[in-house]
């Protein structure tokens, strides 16, 4: 009951974000942020948390999303949902036809080679110079209002935050739904028993293989509309730190529970935010927080909760 | 040719540097269990030492203190940070804790020395070009070519016939016989971790006499080694050498010719080995599959 009511808090929030944050110093366009970081990261959950695949080369996919959109704005046509659609192809597409290359590992190699796997679209977004832009980004697109028949809705900062609000909603409609599903379940237990899982006659390689690419296509959805947020993006965008940064968002948030990542995001970006306005050496302290929290904290926020719950 | 065998050659010296990284990544990797996300920083570490400690100790003496630094200060954070959380079974912890380390080390090295490039002196004795007939290659070079094969060679020595190597290879096989066995596995992983670090000095201060001292030149060179590592098969020093080798060599004769794909072509090769040979060339199979 407790769960039902936090969540419809939270979608009230939500919903009300653009009026409140102003007021305590924030800006509608970090709530933006906040629910994009959400989605990317709740998508690699599915992997990192529930199947128990040690992605960590996530960003190529969110990279992928968002260079995908940027160029069909800028190359293809002026269209909003098809930038969307065409960069979430681009990064799902590109994480099933790896899935086999990496389903087959455990742990530490699991990391090595999604990581590595990562560093071969950062070289490409990064060389590919006249058409992505190189190290400089690429710029040149800005978001296109939407037409819906005759209707048109202008794209300005609030309404844009409707949009990615609309978009979370459908990513976590869209993971929930998976996650209560047999295919949600068998990640779970491929998480906690691999081996069972094969003596039971599970593939387990094509489950993880799923995990992965629905994975992908997730946080490549979250890349497009991080595209549309700036009508900007760069090589930072798929480098292997902002992977890094996704997995510390989960486990600060607690990876074992389905909304942890969104704690873990707010916490993160708001921290990341704050910091880089007050001290040029953000990134000590952003190192600083990963150590403490594997360190101290190991368990997440919702960890300590869920702990407590049980516990009572 | 002449600008092919120059290239494969310049190659061939960043895969020295891809080697001694990936060598030092691989012993951390197999006993200690962590993947060191932290290595370029203690190569970093080593490369500054050694810029700083030149006018004191002039470069002979920086070329061995800057390693051995970077070697002690690894004792130190494996004791402080990554003793604690050996028992995580779950990797992610070491992962993530040497990933801070590495955002951290990067921004302080950034802080006290500045952004922008510096030199490492080099003396006259080993600088001066050697030959100048096929292609231009300076005494430096082939002075990195020796040390390293040296240090290569003395790794190989220790591990084959000191007590210590046997040690650490057995612990490599199965920690917990080689624990019941009587041997202080704590001091080993200590020990073990520190070699590593001293081997990411190491490339640290050579690199740093051919491509100049930079903050970020650690994080560049810590994604390749971890290709050579997949290339060479994981469990393999000697893999993790030889892959070094061959993906520089790779990307020198890639520059030749298609210059832009100089470093996306290190990674499609990975992908070919995964595809054709998952163990990578000398990796053991089933290990971490």
């Amino acid at each position: 009951m407790t769960r039902i009511a936090g969540i419809v808090l939270m979608w009230i929030a939500l919903l009300a974000l653009p009026w409140w944050l102003p007021l305590i110093g924030g800006y509608t366009a970090l709530g933006s942020k906040v629910l994009i970081y959400a989605i990317a990261t709740m998508g690699l959950n599915l992997v990192l948390g529930f199947t128990g695949g040690l992605s960590f080369g996530q960003a190529a996919y969110f990279g992928l999303g968002a260079y995908g959109a940027g160029m069909t704005l800028k190359y293809i046509a002026p269209s909003t949902p098809l930038a969307i659609v065409v960069g979430t192809l681009a990064g799902g597409i590109a994480a099933t036809l790896l899935g086999p290359l990496v389903m087959r590992r455990r742990g530490i190699y699991f990391a090595m080679i999604t990581i590595a796997i990562g560093q071969l679209f950062y070289f490409i977004m990064v060389r590919w110079n006249e058409v992505t832009g190189g190290e400089d980004g690429l710029a040149g697109f800005s978001r296109q209002d939407i037409h819906l028949g005759s209707w048109v809705i202008p794209l300005t900062g609030t309404n844009f935050y409707y949009l990615v609000l609309l978009c979370f909603t459908i990513a976590v409609g869209v993971m929930w739904t998976i996650l209560q599903s047999p295919l949600g379940h068998t990640w779970v237990a491929i998480r906690e028993n691999r081996r069972r899982m094969e003596f039971l006659g599970i593939r387990v390689e094509r489950y993880v293989w799923a995990a992965f690419a629905i994975a992908g296509f997730i946080t490549a959805f979250a890349g497009t509309l991080n595209a549309l947020l700036f009508n900007f993006t760069s090589p930072q965008d798929l480098h292997w730190i902002l992977s890094g940064n996704f997995v510390i968002m989960i486990v600060l948030g607690g990876m074992r529970s389905f909304f942890g990542p969104l704690i873990g995001v707010i916490i993160f970006v708001v921290a990341q935010d704050y910091l880089s306005s007050v001290t040029g050496n953000w990134m000590t302290f952003i190192g600083m927080i990963f150590v403490f929290i594997v360190l101290v904290f190991p368990k997440g926020i919702l960890g300590i909760f869920n702990r407590r719950a049980e516990a009572a | 040719m002449e600008l092919l065998l120059f290239n494969a050659f310049n190659g061939l010296i960043q895969g020295v540097f891809y080697a001694l990284m990936a060598l030092g990544l691989a012993l951390i990797l197999s006993l200690n269990s962590v993947i060191n996300m932290a290595h370029g920083g203690f190569l970093v570490i080593g490369a500054y030492l050694a810029y700083t400690l030149t006018p004191y100790l002039g470069f002979w003496g920086a070329l061995i203190a800057g390693p051995i630094l970077a070697g002690a200060i690894g004792l130190i954070v494996e004791r402080v940070l990554i003793r604690p959380i050996y028992n995580r079974v779950d990797p992610l912890y070491s992962l993530l804790l040497t990933f801070g380390l590495a955002l951290i080390i990067e921004d302080l090295t950034r802080t006290i020395w500045g952004p922008q490039g510096l030199p490492l002196e080099i003396p006259d004795v080993i600088n001066s070009p050697v030959s100048t007939e096929y292609f231009f290659v300076t005494g430096y070079r082939l002075f990195v070519m020796g040390i390293t094969a040296a240090a290569v060679i003395g790794l190989y020595l220790l591990m084959r016939y000191t007590l210590l190597g046997i040690r650490i290879r057995a612990g490599t096989r199965d920690i917990e016989t080689t624990s019941a066995l009587g041997v202080n596995i704590y001091k080993l992983r200590a020990l073990n971790f520190g070699f590593g670090c001293i081997f990411a000095g190491l490339a640290g201060v050579l690199a740093s006499g051919v491509l100049g001292l930079t903050p970020p030149m650690g994080s560049s060179l810590l994604m390749p080694s971890f290709v050579a590592i997949i290339i060479g098969g994981v469990g393999s020093l000697f893999g993790a050498v030889l892959g070094g080798l061959i993906i520089g060599l790779a990307a020198g004769i890639t520059t030749t010719y298609y210059p832009a794909a100089s470093e996306a072509v290190i990674y499609l090769m990975m992908l070919i080995v995964l595809v054709v040979r998952p163990r990578g060339l000398f990796g053991e199979e089933g290990l971490f599959e």
